[in-house]
């Protein structure tokens, strides 16, 4: 989790200068040559280095206590997943600084990203291991698989996603690497990264890394609630409907909708969106629904850390509904920066949801609590810095700004405004993490001491 | 005065090398799968060109100078098979506290997966394929050299329970049914390569 909150400054620094770059589309502050793999940096490092490990670390720290075993399956393995996540991770910006990455000048940092992408790819897969045998395995008897909490069920879920996905795509890393290497005729070298990677970093890939979320939201509400979830069986479901996003990461397609044509073609359009968009929308509303009915019986008293978590997967929700409007195809948002705005919004929501779980769970972790006003006002801080991040990237995608570029915009309105707003809630976004970590870092009281 | 401990927490059975392999196992389904979906794609993609009778109409996808030496992919179809049968051997003396027999079952299918590899090595040098010579060569080696590591990987599954089979743990079922469902998992995953790259071209 650590790492993951450091790699999110360094991501964020970098959305915030190419923000700033796109603020005057006639020039090049960064240099144009790196601009593409800026993109890909903020891209790959949102998803693999900072969504994924986020809430599989969370898991593995958290989860063997919700279900009591002693500790998480195969601890040694985990440790090992984590260590090549991290050599992984320092290999995708150490070649990244070295003209690599996608569309990279230099052949051996490409390959060197390429490898790295694979060994985050791969920790991640061994920590998911990890934890799903724990949660099927080394729970303790008095937790029968159907009771046991739901963050524990939602990790168990989001785990078989990433060991039912992460493979797909370490199987096209394989084929691009090893094209790459040799004869670059079938994957089309470095300028083919993104078109075969690219599936990794976006939806609905990236909704199977938000899955825990719910299972963050719905533990929180129902102690908020001061009362054991009557709608448990609810949220289980919810976590389950949200997972049917792995059909498309499995499949690795997107399914636009095409309102045209007779009842038949509008049927043959609808249903797959449906399937693959809408289903998995239907999964976070169910878990928030259930989530908010908990304060229905009870007169709630505000437990500081469901701030955070609520603030954030109202962002989420926001990422995922954003994500269905890109898939109608007369919307035509295809290749304009909404999709960057569908991606911001989901990474940080799940950042702030994850800040929600360790004020949260931070006591059972290090013995330290956080004061519930700073917790709450990293949460309102975080919440309209993602918004200022994300809402001009869907403004300005209908507008028709173009993704992965910072020049020559030749849409009406006022693109400086809405790149300078994103610049600052990205910037605000690093205040938010910086401080979080400073209050982790230096907590004011420790639970136990007198 | 007479202390007790407190009675700690009943654990569930442990079977976490079974779930722990059964995971593992559908990666590598969903890897090879994957990389076969991708190679389909292409296959499909390629132009049509005349067979080398002219009688029928052919996908350009595999070069025509280039043969599949159908008996050396064969015999390493059959090779795993064996293996397979050979592990449930092994997971079946292993239930019945037979060590000299688990242990036996296990060296033959370490043996056998060495086999396996080697076939494929004869493969490549029969094949005679040059990587850099086109997309169905990269894909080629691509594919089947990571069939090849996933073959490595249940070796050395294969040498470790041997080990602990060695070593005196007779009462290691888990491990060897585990060792058992994951060369069934290879031979499936292979199977489908050996139809679509091998017999399908």
């Amino acid at each position: 989790m650590r790492g993951a909150f450091l790699w999110l400054v360094g991501v964020v620094a970098t959305a915030v200068a190419l923000g700033i770059e796109r603020v005057n589309s006639g020039s090049y502050i960064l240099g144009s040559d790196s601009i593409v793999q800026l993109f890909a940096f903020v891209r790959t490092g949102l998803a693999v280095l900072v969504m994924a490990p986020l809430f599989v670390g969370l898991s593995i720290a958290i989860v063997p206590q919700q279900v009591g075993a002693q500790t998480i399956a195969f601890a040694r393995l985990a440790l090992f997943g984590f260590y090549s996540w991290l050599i992984g991770a320092s290999a995708v910006i150490y070649s990244i600084v070295g003209n690599g990455g996608p569309s990279g000048g230099n052949a051996t940092m490409v390959d060197a990203y390429l490898l790295g992408v694979a060994l985050a790819v791969f920790g991640l897969f061994i920590g998911a291991i990890c934890v799903a045998t724990t949660v099927v395995a080394s729970r303790s008897a008095s937790f029968p698989i159907a009771q046991v909490p739901v963050y524990a069920w939602s990790a168990l879920v989001g785990s078989i996603g990433l060991i039912v996905t992460l493979p797909v795509h370490l199987g096209s890393i394989i084929y691009v690497a090893v094209d790459h290497q040799f004869g670059r005729l079938a994957f089309g070298g470095n300028n083919g990264i993104d078109k075969w990677l690219g599936d990794l970093f976006v939806a609905p890939q990236i909704l199977i890394f938000a899955i825990p979320v719910l299972g963050v939201i719905a533990e929180l509400a129902s102690i908020n609630g001061r009362m054991r979830s009557q709608l448990r069986n609810a949220a289980y479901l919810g976590v389950g409907v949200m997972s049917t996003a792995l059909l498309g990461a499995v499949t690795r397609t997107q399914h636009y909708f095409e309102f045209t044509g007779s009842l038949g073609d509008k049927l043959v359009s609808v249903l797959p969106f449906a399937l693959f968009t809408l289903l998995p929308l239907l999964g976070i509303l169910i878990v928030l629904g259930v989530s908010l009915l908990t304060f229905k019986s009870n007169t709630p008293s505000l437990h500081a850390p469901l701030v955070p978590a609520l603030l954030g997967v109202v962002m989420v929700l926001t990422g995922m509904l954003g994500n269905a409007v890109q898939m109608i195809a007369s919307a035509n948002l295809s290749g304009t920066v909404f999709g960057e705005g569908v991606s911001v919004y989901i990474g940080y929501g799940m950042v702030l949801v994850a800040i929600g779980a360790i004020a949260h769970w931070g006591s059972e972790l290090n013995g330290k609590s956080l004061p519930n006003s700073i917790v709450v006002a990293i949460g309102l801080v975080g919440f309209m810095a993602t918004i200022l991040a994300a809402l001009p990237y869907y403004i300005a995608g209908f507008a028709g700004q173009a993704a992965d570029s910072v020049s020559d915009f030749d849409y009406a309105g006022p693109h400086a405004l809405w790149n300078a707003a994103s610049s600052a809630g990205h910037a605000l976004m690093i205040v938010v993490v910086i401080a979080f970590t400073l209050a982790v870092l230096k907590p004011t009281k420790t639970v136990g001491a007198n | 005065m007479t202390m007790f401990l407190a009675t700690p927490p009943r654990q569930a059975e442990r079977n976490q090398i079974r779930v722990a392999t059964a995971a593992a196992s559908s990666a590598v389904l969903m890897l090879m799968f994957g990389m076969l979906a991708t190679w389909l794609k292409f296959r499909d993609a390629s132009p049509l060109r005349a067979s080398t009778r002219g009688a029928k109409m052919l996908r350009d996808w595999l070069p025509a100078d280039i043969k599949i030496p159908e008996v050396a992919t064969n015999t390493m179809l059959a090779t795993l098979v064996i293996a397979c049968v050979i592990a449930q051997w092994a997971a079946y003396a292993s239930r019945r506290d037979d060590s000299a027999h688990t242990s036996l079952a296990l060296a033959i299918v370490a043996m056998l997966g060495v086999a396996a590899i080697n076939a494929q090595v004869a493969i490549y040098l029969q094949m005679q394929l040059v990587l850099r010579d086109g997309a169905y060569q990269t894909m080629f080696y691509a594919v089947t050299g990571s069939m090849l590591a996933l073959l490595a990987s249940g070796v050395v599954y294969s040498v470790v329970a041997l080990f602990r089979s060695f070593a005196g743990r007779t009462s290691d079922h888990h491990v060897v049914s585990a060792h058992a469902m994951y060369w069934y998992v290879l031979t499936a995953a292979f199977t489908a390569m050996w139809f679509i790259v091998y017999v399908q071209k």
